[in-house]
């Protein structure tokens, strides 16, 4: 087992708490726990290190996880702006709800969240070789989802909801990746450069191991979850503003 | 980018300025030092029949003796101060803030149905264009407007805001773009009793200005967040438009959306969208408006600004971050994210 370490955040700016971080991983810490979070952005920027779990009690700012290369971190509270911006590797799970930009230009790693994301979710994920970020929402998501996305994987729940996402400009410019919802969505509510497919076998098994660590987060039967009707939303061209120079 | 928050009691239960001064200070990352601004409604209790100018004068002398005399013109000085400050090691005293309790005299304006906030507008209008050295910034009754260049909390201890209390609070924190950061251009908005704060950039800016000028107001701030109290005051109090409709005119549902609307809704958005065309606006922004009878707050069409509200008894808080709403209630009934273009609306138990 290695060290843990407890911090209390109340009114410490994010610098000096990303400091702390910094030196306690390069202690050798392997668990850090951060007591009364309120606001503060950029947590675990630029954090590198496996095997390094940081419990995060409170409300996270913005930001969170940027650049973070490697450790878990896992909030139990709600999370302001694109929590796993950039992110390269590792893990954020967040027990509650997320902001707009949700996994903004992720390149890797995995982003659960047990409740809602607001607007832009998954915008500008992408992929490269064995890099491949993935966005899983128990919840709903909200307009512009998956929006100019270029690569990764994006799963949608709409749990305890009627539609998984029920707003405009779903996939909206996406040229790579892949959303998919549980449930349906309506043709309207897709952006330029979507299309609507039927879900394949291959995507099920692309989406099972997700969806069973999501159960296992949140405390859910994976088996009911993946006999659920699914949809899958992908580009309907990897240049879908091929022809637009400009907007006329 | 730019912090904001609102609350308001609905039952009027009166609230110090001490907790959103905190509120706004956590937001600090949203600006950049140059301007921050309170507005507080229930603010003068023992003058809440006068209009409460509030001035910044350059010096007080040309200034302050030509705008005490169009104000005798006009109507008579209940009771005039200079607005107490206290110095502080951040902020540099630019302007001297003054306050005067006003009544304008009816008589002088014939042939209007709302004399009062007529001859109010007029006074704004003239100092703020043809006085130099004086603004007008606050011209409600009961409300007051405290901003200043500075930091939230530099900008709250400077007029102690905590000093003040009342059952309605704006707080704004700016980070200023196309304008220079100057104490005028801090927010809150104010004309009569309509305030504004807003986060983003009204980039119609030139059409809403055209517009709102073509009925009489003066745009005067060097910036674009003043249409924004205008416009609330042309639809609501002139118009008097329901605050659910004064938002769909300014921020109104796309056309493909109203084409699948029932009927009645349809003729509804098509009829605002083509009497208020001028009155649309584009761009990023999370604005909240208050008039004494409550706050609404809304996003542009397609939410390019953050904006969260919470419910904890009879308060309703409209923040740019949840963390924000937390430093002042930390136990709340509802937290959400309003949706874009739809309004947040908290008004006063009758």
């Amino acid at each position: 087992m290695g060290k843990t370490i407890r911090i209390d955040a109340k009114g410490v700016h994010y610098t000096p708490l990303n400091i702390m971080l910094r030196e306690a991983v390069a202690d050798g810490v392997k668990e850090i726990i951060l007591d009364n979070v309120l606001g503060q952005r950029f947590i675990g920027n630029g954090l590198r290190g496996d095997d390094v779990s940081i419990k995060i009690n409170g409300v996270a700012g913005g930001d969170l996880a940027m650049f973070m290369s490697g450790p878990e971190i896992i909030v139990n509270g709600n999370c302001d702006h694109a929590p796993g911006n950039t992110m390269d590797s590792g893990r954020i799970i967040i027990h509650g709800s997320a902001g707009d930009a949700t996994a903004h230009s992720m390149r890797g790693g995995e982003v659960y969240v047990r409740d809602n994301i607001g607007y832009r979710g998954g915008i500008h994920m992408k992929e490269y070789q064995e890099k491949r970020p993935v966005l899983v929402v128990g919840g709903t998501a909200r307009a512009f989802l998956g929006e100019y996305m270029a690569g990764g994987l994006l799963i949608v729940l709409g749990l305890n909801s009627l539609f998984p996402v029920n707003e405009r400009g779903v996939g909206s410019g996406i040229h790579g990746g892949k959303i998919i919802l549980r449930g349906d969505i309506d043709e309207s509510k897709l952006g330029i450069g979507a299309k609507k497919e039927k879900l394949k076998v291959e995507d099920l098994e692309e989406i099972r191991p997700y969806i069973k660590k999501f159960s296992k987060y949140f405390g859910l039967n994976s088996e009911e979850l993946l006999k659920s009707e699914f949809t899958k939303i992908i580009p309907a061209s990897s240049r879908p503003f091929a022809n637009k120079y400009c907007w006329e | 980018m730019c912090g904001i928050i609102s609350v308001i009691d609905r039952s009027k239960n009166y609230m110090d300025g001490g907790a959103i001064k905190n509120a706004l200070a956590l937001m600090n990352e949203r600006g950049s030092g140059e301007g921050a601004g309170y507005a507080v409604y229930g603010a003068y209790p023992d003058y809440k029949d006068y209009y409460a100018l509030h001035v910044f004068y350059d010096n007080i002398v040309e200034p302050k003796e030509a705008v005490e005399e169009l104000l005798e013109k006009w109507g008579k000085i209940e009771y005039a101060e200079e607005i107490p400050t206290y110095e502080q090691d951040r902020l540099r005293k630019q302007h001297i803030p003054w306050r005067y309790f006003f009544k304008p005299d009816i008589r002088l304006l014939a042939g209007t149905c709302s004399p009062e906030e007529d001859a109010i507008i007029n006074i704004v209008n003239k100092v703020n264009t043809e006085i130099k050295g004086a603004l007008i910034f606050s011209s409600g009754k009961d409300i007051g407007v405290f901003k200043a260049s500075g930091w939230p909390e530099d900008v709250a201890n400077f007029y102690r805001i905590e000093d003040y209390e009342g059952y309605i609070w704006m707080g704004h924190n700016r980070y200023p773009t196309n304008t220079s950061g100057w104490w005028g251009g801090a927010h809150p908005f104010n004309l009569l009793n309509w305030s504004v704060i807003h986060n983003g950039e009204i980039t119609s800016y030139g059409t809403n200005r055209r517009y709102i000028e073509s009925f009489g107001y003066k745009c005067t701030m060097k910036t674009d967040t003043e249409v924004v109290a205008y416009l609330a005051d042309l639809l609501g109090r002139r118009h008097e438009l329901p605050e659910e409709l004064s938002v769909k005119a300014l921020a109104p549902p796309f056309w493909d959306d109203i084409d699948r609307m029932s009927e009645n809704e349809r003729d509804l958005h098509t009829a605002l969208r083509m009497a208020y065309g001028g009155a649309l606006m584009n761009g990023p922004f999370a604005i909240v408006i208050a008039k004494p009878e409550g706050i609404v707050g809304f996003t542009d069409r397609i939410k390019l600004r953050p904006m969260i509200a919470a419910e904890s008894g009879d308060r309703l808080y409209i923040s740019s971050e949840e963390a924000a709403i937390r430093t002042m209630e930390q136990n709340l009934d509802r937290v959400w994210m309003p949706s874009a273009g739809e309004p947040v609306i908290g008004m006063v138990r009758r």
